[in-house]
């Protein structure tokens, strides 16, 4: 209260100066958020409503990986540790064999990584992605440690890429070839709900959805990752009706709604 | 005037030893309790006026015994003294801050007969009393031998000299209205129906007359100014001094001195209410019995002055200074004027 002006409420002008009326209205402010429910997540007790995309932990999905070796070089931290070996491949039609790249280990120390997300950014086939999951908090530092079973198993959760933007050049069809995959190198490999990409046994004959070609030559991994499932429409538009209903963003509603179809069809199909 | 009533300890005890030990004890144990509900109080009060939960896992319902817990964690924390410090002046300080606003409530009244001592100067007590507690303060700033202490303990210092004028010419005016100091009888005056033959509802409370209203907010700035409180917490103010005087404090005796701050707002809430509220006189048809009329006032000032801190940001020191002297001082001279010219009419 050090000259005329203080206290006065801003924006009025000045013309009709109220006293204490600034002081009145800042109680108002106060009382109004008193009364209004706390936004406070319980996190123990409850879980917290996080973004679909949330960057928690770094998934791998390993019938994705070619063993490129790009990540580990990337990563700033040296936290990813591979180990592949060579294995040759007697295509089902018979031709000359091929050799395959098997990956023996793929671990990363999560103590060290510092979740800048360029392996993620490098990664060439779509086999590293960002889970929401991130309850993974350990007593001793080595427990952050973790091989590629444990990173399979976070690529549940992990949204569908988004779809192209209007206007953008459609995605090209996977060339599918009936010699088990010849020309495999050369077809581009379809980011259309990666994480749910299946690979098919290294003898069978291709199968005729549209599966990446060079899946047929890959054997399966130790862990079987999860078949392909469709999302489940219904519950794709439930969940967005409700999001768009409490006010959500439309882009975030969109992502909650594909994350919870995932989840029911998977569901649905008894992952 | 009914200086004469005793109180219900007296009536019921007859050996002057025991009645002094129970009264001690219920005054001891009012200071204990009380406080800790007003921290309470503002944990829980802080965080909804910031759209927060506050404490919530301590005792299991919605954190009720997390002051019991901080409780529990001061006793075990180690108590360091500053090598360069007075060890005398610096352990005596919390008990001289804290000790006051113990004894400020043996004179305060909760019911017709529950007092502990009806003082003839009941009021000029409870001011005297209240000004010792920075006494306190200063020596825990001096004690310390740390700037920001001592640049603390001179501001609480020169703020109780600035705020104590007008809480004194506030409550001045009060006694001069009523014609006692003391509380019982400051109370009692305002039992009766403020206007006769309009229902008798609204009952003669001090802040009913316009000019004692003002005087309401002479002496609850004041008081908050006394208790530096937000937003006149410049002794404290972290931002410039670290905690004041509190600022090399540990342990027990930190925790003394925020008991000291919680029983002032107790106190000078008991004050305001009986003051201005009538005390433990209720409103006419409403049968609550006095003691929770009494608590009840007591509870709402507290949250008006919880409330307060979760409004308004610190103000600067020589915005404090000027405050007082310019403004709340000649408004409370003019409030006495005005009270002795209608008391005479």
């Amino acid at each position: 209260m050090t000259d005329e002006t203080n206290g006065r409420p801003e924006g009025d002008g000045g013309s009709s100066f109220k006293p204490g009326f600034g002081l009145l209205k800042g109680l108002g402010v106060t009382l109004k958020h008193a009364l209004k429910p706390a936004i406070t997540q319980q996190y123990p007790h409850e879980k917290p409503d996080l973004p679909p995309r949330t960057r928690g932990v770094i998934a791998l999905k390993e019938a994705n990986c070619t063993v490129c070796y790009m990540c580990s070089r990337e990563c700033p931290d040296w936290c990813i540790y591979i180990d592949a070996h060579k294995e040759s491949h007697e295509p089902a039609s018979g031709g000359k064999s091929r050799s395959v790249k098997i990956l023996d280990k793929f671990d990363i120390d999560f103590a060290l990584c510092m979740y800048c997300g360029i392996c993620v950014e490098v990664c060439p086939f779509d086999a590293l992605f960002w889970s929401p999951e991130f309850e993974y908090a350990e007593y001793e530092i080595a427990g952050l440690y973790h091989d590629k079973e444990k990173l399979e198993e976070w690529t549940t959760g992990v949204l569908p890429p988004p779809a192209l933007e209007e206007g953008a050049e459609p995605e090209p069809e996977p060339e599918v070839d009936e010699h088990g995959g010849a020309e495999a190198s050369a077809a581009p490999i379809p980011s259309v709900s990666a994480p749910v990409i299946v690979a098919a046994p290294a003898s069978a004959p291709a199968p005729p959805t549209a599966l990446a070609p060079e899946a047929a030559a890959v054997p399966p991994p130790a862990s079987a990752p999860a078949p392909h499932v469709e999302p489940d429409q219904e519950t794709h538009d439930r969940v967005l009706a409700e999001e768009l209903a409490k006010g959500t963003d439309a882009r975030v509603a969109e992502g909650k709604a594909k994350r919870a179809a995932m989840m029911a069809a998977r569901k649905k199909a008894g992952l | 005037m009914l200086a004469q009533a005793t109180s219900i300890v007296d009536s019921t005890f007859s050996n002057f030893w025991l009645v002094l030990i129970v009264k001690a004890a219920v005054v001891v144990g009012f200071f204990l309790v009380a406080p800790m509900m007003v921290g309470y109080a503002e944990h829980k009060t802080l965080a909804h006026m910031q759209s927060r939960l506050g404490p919530m896992e301590a005792g299991k319902f919605h954190g009720w015994a997390q002051l019991v817990a901080d409780g529990v964690k001061f006793i075990q924390k180690e108590d360091i003294i500053p090598k360069a410090a007075d060890p005398v002046v610096f352990t005596m300080a919390p008990a001289v801050a804290m000790i006051p606003y113990i004894v400020l409530f043996v004179v305060i009244p909760f019911g017709p007969t529950i007092w502990a001592l009806n003082l003839d100067v009941g009021v000029f007590f409870a001011l005297a009393i209240t000004g010792v507690s920075v006494i306190g303060v200063l020596m825990a700033g001096w004690a310390s031998a740390n700037k920001f202490s001592l640049i603390g303990a001179i501001r609480a210092a020169a703020q109780l000299i600035a705020y104590e004028l007008p809480l004194i010419l506030a409550t001045a005016a009060i006694v001069m209205q009523v014609g006692s100091m003391s509380m019982v009888d400051i109370v009692e005056a305002q039992g009766e129906p403020l206007f006769t033959g309009l229902g008798d509802i609204l009952p003669a409370w001090n802040i009913f007359y316009p000019w004692q209203a003002l005087g309401f907010i002479i002496f609850m700035t004041a008081a908050l100014a006394e208790l530096t409180r937000p937003p006149f917490d410049m002794p404290v103010a972290d931002s410039e001094i670290i905690f004041g005087a509190y600022t090399e404090y540990t342990g027990l005796k930190f925790a003394f001195f925020l008991l000291a701050e919680y029983g002032g707002i107790v106190a000078l809430s008991a004050l305001a209410s009986i003051l201005y509220l009538g005390g433990y006189e209720g409103i006419a048809g409403i049968p609550i019995p006095p003691p929770i009329w009494m608590l009840a006032k007591i509870g709402a000032l507290s949250f008006f002055i919880i409330w307060l801190r979760a409004t308004y940001p610190r103000l600067r020191e020589d915005q404090l200074q000027r405050f007082a002297w310019v403004v709340l001082i000649p408004l409370a001279l003019a409030l006495v004027l005005v009270t002795a010219v209608i008391k005479v009419l």
